[in-house]
């Protein structure tokens, strides 16, 4: 590419290339952007080396197993299992997830199939301001306005519904359902941006011919558009899991910070990254406690690591359009 | 064969029910956010004021608790050294991808990681950078930069991908035309493709920084929380979404106040570089 050699030769090198001088700038360039994009590799093994190193000591004295699934989290103990973290987080994304994914889904396709084309921007962007709304400031807003105005409508629910699992007995302000639901407001922002980028990739064709034949608009939906966007909506979904299971300090605010298995949704509880938001400063003098909080963090960097790396292979597995759009919502949210 | 049938009530009533509920959805969605431009609204006007933003935190606990002017520069100073190396980095990334990796393995593994960088939760990034960077003690414990370098490797993944996507966007045809007249490659990326696709990737990039300037978690090990304003990117700084983290764990009303003061602060801050994008956006052809 750099210099096509034509026949004729000028004193030893082709006529029309340049001199190596010259050839210069363009390896510099080529070899540099080069290694810039293989820094991104090295340093991602870099960062789950490091991290595992610092976490070795919380697993070498409670074990990998041991450390993951203890139901004992006691820093005056000195003593940590992370399993009431790891409840917690699963516990506040599952919510997020059923929560938040139908609400999304139903917007994107609002959005794109029912909405007047002159107001559809401005609804999708209306949307997407949910990401621009810091994590922190969902943590203040879930604080001081959903918990004390939710509390009565959930304490009703809890004594209404205490015949089903894991509901009943007294509502604590913050709690799983709190954060879930925070977290649910925080997703819908990334799950619709990209059902929608998915579902407007679905063929104009496959619409019309469902229309054509007497579909009403739902029936079209169901036919046609669901189910050629199931996998990239799934994918959606799953990126949305990733986004809730590393959010941290929305849910520091609103879970309550209580390293114990809650006996229902409605109790305080933990996740692993509030944990570690939280616990930080009083752990910087204890090299034991440090390497639990480190190996708290090393847990759901690799669950999310795993939620992700699936969502992408989902997604990707779609029409080529969808991962465009998919990194691009991936990038448009926080 | 020229009469319709009429749609079925059983049918039509699901077609009905199915809108009302895509309606509701929609609705739901929008919800939280009037709702919580509301609430900073009413709450954080209220805190406002020209002391506000030329005071630092006092610390005290009784009287006047100051108002935030460190918390602001906190977050000038680090997302701007962010940017400052993001920035190019991301897009020297993605010039990479596009204009040599191409569809090689080298460059499917890069995107790929690329993508996991961007599922990596931020707090993750601030342990890392805590590990790496003030447990070993390089020059002081914590400190303004290791914040930015946090930040950077937030906005990295972010500036990267956007980039890339306009990038593929500039036409083949005129890197050809460039390669044509005889300009070697380096300066058809400098002259051609990049101009080409400018707008474009500034959008990423303030994308980015209103990420960027959003995040705690990576900043409250890296940074940490402090009082007084600094212009020294060595030294412990303070930053907006660390000074309300900090503010709402205190069960003072002022310093509620003064939270909800700065989340609004915060807010608009992001909202303008957001818009900014947008707008950048909409002119770009190339988007």
């Amino acid at each position: 590419m750099e210099s096509a050699s034509i026949g004729a030769t000028y004193g030893g090198r082709p006529a029309l290339g340049r001199p190596p001088l010259a050839r210069l700038p363009d390896r510099v360039l080529k070899w540099g952007l080069a290694a810039l994009a293989a820094g991104v590799l090295v340093l991602i093994g870099f960062f789950f080396v490091r991290l595992y190193i610092e976490a070795k000591p919380a697993f070498d004295r409670f074990g990998y197993f041991g450390f993951t699934f203890t139901n004992n989290w006691d820093v005056q103990g000195n003593t940590f299992g992370a399993l009431p973290l790891l409840v917690g987080t699963l516990i506040t994304s599952a919510v997020a997830l059923v929560i938040g994914v139908p609400v999304a889904i139903a917007a994107a396709l609002y959005t794109t199939e029912f909405c007047p084309s002159r107001y559809r921007t401005v609804l999708a962007s209306v949307i997407d301001l949910l990401a621009a709304v810091p994590s922190v400031v969902y943590g203040l807003w879930g604080f001081f306005v959903l918990i004390p105005k939710l509390r009565p409508a959930e304490q009703w629910f809890s004594d209404t519904f205490s015949f089903l699992p894991f509901v009943g007995g007294h509502v604590a302000g913050p709690s799983y359902f709190i954060a879930g639901l925070v977290l649910a407001i925080m997703i819908i922002p990334i799950v619709s941006a990209i059902s929608r980028e998915v579902i407007s990739t679905v063929p104009t064709d496959h619409k019309e011919a469902a229309l054509a034949l007497g579909a009403t608009r739902w029936e079209m939906i169901r036919m046609a558009v669901l189910p050629y966007s199931r996998a990239g909506i799934t994918g959606a979904a799953m990126l949305g899991l990733g986004r809730a299971m590393g959010e941290t300090i929305a849910a520091t605010i609103v879970i309550g910070n209580a390293p114990v298995l809650g006996k229902s949704l409605f109790d305080q509880g933990y996740t692993l990254a509030a944990v570690i938001a939280n616990e930080f400063g009083e752990a910087a003098s204890d090299p034991l406690h440090r390497a639990a909080l480190i190996a708290a963090g090393l847990i759901l960097f690799t669950l999310t690591l795993i939620v992700n790396a699936v969502a992408r292979g989902i997604i990707v597995r779609g029409p080529a359009r969808e991962e465009g759009a998919a990194s691009e919502a991936f990038g448009a949210t926080g | 064969m020229t009469t319709l049938t009429a749609i079925s009530g059983a049918r039509r009533r699901a077609d009905l029910m199915a809108r009302a509920l895509l309606i509701a959805g929609t609705a739901i969605a929008v919800v939280p956010l009037v709702l919580i431009l509301f609430y900073l609204l009413k709450r954080g006007i209220g805190a406002w004021s020209f002391h506000f933003f030329t005071s630092d935190p006092t610390g005290r606990f009784f009287g006047d608790p100051g108002g935030i002017r460190s918390a602001i520069l906190g977050t000038i100073e680090m997302v701007g050294l962010a940017t400052a190396v993001a920035a190019p980095t991301g897009v020297g990334v993605a010039l990479w991808l596009t204009e040599y990796g191409k569809a090689s393995r080298f460059a499917t593994l890069v995107r790929y990681f690329v993508d996991v960088l961007t599922g990596v939760p931020s707090i993750v990034f601030g342990l890392f950078i805590y590990i790496t960077l003030v447990l070993t003690g390089v020059g002081g414990s914590f400190a303004g930069w290791k914040g930015s370098v946090a930040l950077a490797l937030l906005m990295l993944p972010i500036v990267t991908r956007s980039a890339e996507v306009v990038l593929e966007l500039v036409p083949s045809s005129l890197r050809e035309a460039g390669l044509a007249l005889g300009a070697p490659r380096w300066q058809v990326i400098g002259r051609v493709v990049l101009p080409a696709a400018l707008p474009g990737i500034v959008t990423g990039v303030l994308l980015s920084i209103a990420r960027a300037a959003g995040e705690t978690a990576p900043l409250i090990f890296t940074a940490t929380i402090v009082k007084a304003s600094t212009y020294d990117l060595g030294a412990p700084m303070n930053s907006l979404p660390a000074q309300i983290f900090s503010d709402v764990g205190q069960a003072q009303d002022r310093l509620v106040a003064r939270a909800w003061g700065a989340a609004l602060a915060l807010v608009v801050l992001i909202l303008l570089f957001t818009t900014l994008a947008r707008l950048l956006a909409r002119r770009s052809a190339l988007r």
